[in-house]
């Protein structure tokens, strides 16, 4: 686990007595909105529909149980007792009151914690897999390389007024959790005989124009990461528009450059710029000392055996909620913050409390936010499992249904969202409180539901199995749904089906698409994706628009 | 064809709290939209706004929003400004509730 440095700390301090003056001179009005926006945007402080949100990085989205409290606290102390994980690895705080920002960023400061570059045309929050350091299938831990990068973008002088925002993604591992493909920039490790380096993908994004990245490099080794990343973005600084924020994304500068155009030049920036980091290595190991595994004893697994046999609810909990840890005597638990009529997302102090914890108490301390907004102990012995689980079960946390269609990625949308145009947060909510009613989520198997509630993509619906999209068309709330989407190493974007439903239809609509996924599948084996796959759209288009219940909106 | 009648309300969000609120027709801010005062004449609109967004110590981003101009009391047209009024659709945690 990383522990943050003595640099880190005085630059936090710096930072953070920088935007209490800020904010001191804002509200003794010696600054005016227009001149303060950018200044509380740099530390993560937005203005949304109903109040103040303070959105604070979590790092690669990992956090150990001192920050998960002090995550609580600052619930408890300056909001109201919750808050709400983001799909970059984020959380936001949603009733923050001006005056107390500069006291919450100090408070967050004391654990390495705070909200720089978490808006803005910079080098965000850098993503990566919440399994990272776990899962039994990755090649190594890709956090200390983002690590390294989080260290080199911060308050990087070049990138600080970038065309428009730029987001970072590594894995580690061949099974892709980081969504790679729909990042600015998305690495993924890779060993070259005994030469580990990144397979360098550019590009990606969601949004309003979504596009899968390209594969700018097929292999950067590692001494020359650094320096491959600052040619890529050197060349996007100076290339990507300036004069429409929609063209400003880096997928936009690649389409319209060429990718053979934008490879050549940034090979021949890359050419002058290496060496420029020669102690990115020593750097990276400094990094990795402080990310050793943690030292796991050998366990049995009778407990967790007997418990399978014995208790149907630990083990549905457990066939759902597990996934492989590298250690055979060990796996990787995901807390779902989905309980059927939940909010995706948002956990509430206590709930934050007790995974602090259980993640002391189990879990080596450690603890992951997925991009899937849900929380994970990534080392917790197969024999501690049924003691967390019934731990868990008063808490509301232990809800058996990891990626089946209730564990539903949504946007704050418009209930909280200012860009929003329509609401995602009851759609999610109906659609999961539908789908328990009904008891068929465990026969429906492996399906991601994404849903954004404005065509700036936060809730990922391109990627989504089944993607919705929150529409405001002519004063009414309308959802248009896209299927075949996938964000994995198999990227696909989701197809649009046809026209939108409204509030009040898209539940049934989408409760057709599965009646007609099961009455069309080979077998219960044969998911949702793959069998639009085979199939295609007409099936599901007859499901959603035959039968003459829809909207021509 | 008849013009459409006209009616509006100044809105915007306080400085401090960040939470939405209304003129009103003593020229304070209110947070509740029964509060507001329905402006019915364009021109009248724009100068009352023009006031609103000088009190930049205390409301930020202020803006026209439509009303109905049938409803004696303020009412939204459009599903965003009914959000604005009413807050977060889901929201139900009290502090410290697991």
């Amino acid at each position: 686990m990383y522990y943050q440095s003595e640099f880190d700390a005085d630059y936090l301090a710096s930072r953070n007595t920088q935007f209490r003056a800020q904010v001191e001179r804002r509200i003794a009005g010696q600054l005016t909105e227009d001149e303060f926006k950018p200044l509380r945007l740099m530390n993560g402080l937005y203005l949304q529909l109903h109040a103040y949100m303070l959105r604070v990085a979590i790092p690669y989205g990992s956090l150990n149980s001192a920050q998960m409290t002090k995550l609580a606290d600052v619930a408890d102390r300056w909001d109201r007792g919750y808050g709400h994980f983001t799909t970059r690895q984020n959380i936001q705080f949603n009733w923050p009151a001006l005056r107390d920002v500069p006291d919450i960023l100090d408070a967050l400061a004391e654990v390495g914690l705070h909200a720089i570059q978490t808006s803005g045309n910079t080098i965000r929050n850098i993503t990566s897999d919440h399994f990272a350091g776990a899962a039994a299938d990755e090649i190594s831990d890709p956090r200390p390389v983002a690590e390294l990068i989080r260290q080199w973008s911060t308050d990087h002088p070049e990138f600080q007024f970038l065309p428009r925002k730029f987001k970072v993604a590594v894995t580690g591992s061949p099974t892709d959790r980081a969504v790679t493909r729909a990042h600015d920039i998305g690495l993924r490790m890779i060993r070259r005989g005994s030469e580990t380096g990144f397979e360098v993908i550019v590009g990606g994004g969601l949004g309003r124009t979504p596009m899968i990245g390209k594969v700018l490099r097929e292999f950067v080794a590692l001494p020359d990461l650094l320096d491959y990343l600052e040619a890529v973005i050197s060349v996007y600084n100076l290339l990507g528009r300036r004069d429409n924020k929609y063209k400003a994304r880096i997928k936009i500068t690649l389409h319209e450059t060429g990718e053979e155009a934008l490879r050549a030049m940034v090979e021949a920036r890359f050419a002058e710029l290496r060496g420029t980091y020669p102690g990115s290595m020593d750097a990276l190991s400094d990094i990795a000392a402080r990310f050793r595994s943690p030292d796991l004893p050998p366990r049995e697994h009778q407990i967790f055996t007997a418990a399978k046999a014995q208790d149907p609810v630990f083990r549905a909990w457990a066939d759902t909620n597990l996934t492989t840890h590298k250690r055979a005597d060990f796996a990787i638990v995901t807390v779902s913050l989905k309980a059927h009529g939940a909010v995706p997302g948002d956990a509430t102090s206590a709930q934050m409390r007790l995974l602090a914890d259980l993640a002391r108490q189990f879990g080596q301390d450690e603890l992951r936010i997925s991009h899937e907004q849900n929380v994970i102990l990534p080392h917790v012995a197969l024999d501690d499992l049924p003691a967390l689980h019934a731990a868990l079960l008063p808490a509301g946390l232990a809800t058996a249904n990891v990626g089946l269609i209730s564990d539903i990625i949504a946007c704050p949308g418009m209930d909280y969202c200012a860009l929003a145009t329509a609401r995602s947060i009851p759609v999610a909510q109906a659609i999961a409180t539908r789908f328990e009613e009904l008891q068929l989520e465990h026969d429906i198997g492996a399906l991601k539901i994404k849903i954004s509630g404005c065509i700036n993509a936060c809730g990922h619906h391109h990627v989504g199995h089944i993607g919705i999209l929150g529409l405001d068309r002519g004063g009414v709330e309308t959802y248009q749904i896209t299927l075949g989407g996938d964000g994995t190493e198999t990227t696909s974007l989701g197809e649009r089906t046809g026209p939108g439903f409204a509030y009040d239809e898209i539940v049934p609509a989408i409760e057709r698409l599965i009646a007609a996924y099961t009455a069309v599948r080979t077998n219960a084996q044969e998911t949702f994706l793959a069998t639009y796959r085979r199939l295609g759209m007409a099936p599901f288009k007859a499901a959603l628009y035959d039968g003459d219940t829809s909207d021509a909106a | 064809m008849a013009r459409k009648a006209y009616a509006q309300v100044v809105t915007g969000n306080a400085l401090l709290e960040g939470h939405v609120v209304y003129l009103t027709a003593q020229g304070t801010w209110s947070t509740a939209l029964t509060d507001a005062e329905i402006l019915r004449d364009e021109a009248d609109a724009q100068l009352r706004l023009l006031s609103a967004m000088a009190q930049a110590a205390t409301v930020v981003g202020a803006y026209l929003a439509d009303v109905d101009p049938d409803a004696a009391s303020p009412k939204p047209l459009h599903f965003r400004e009914a959000f604005r009024r009413d807050g977060p659709g889901h929201y139900v945690y009290p502090a410290g509730r697991i």
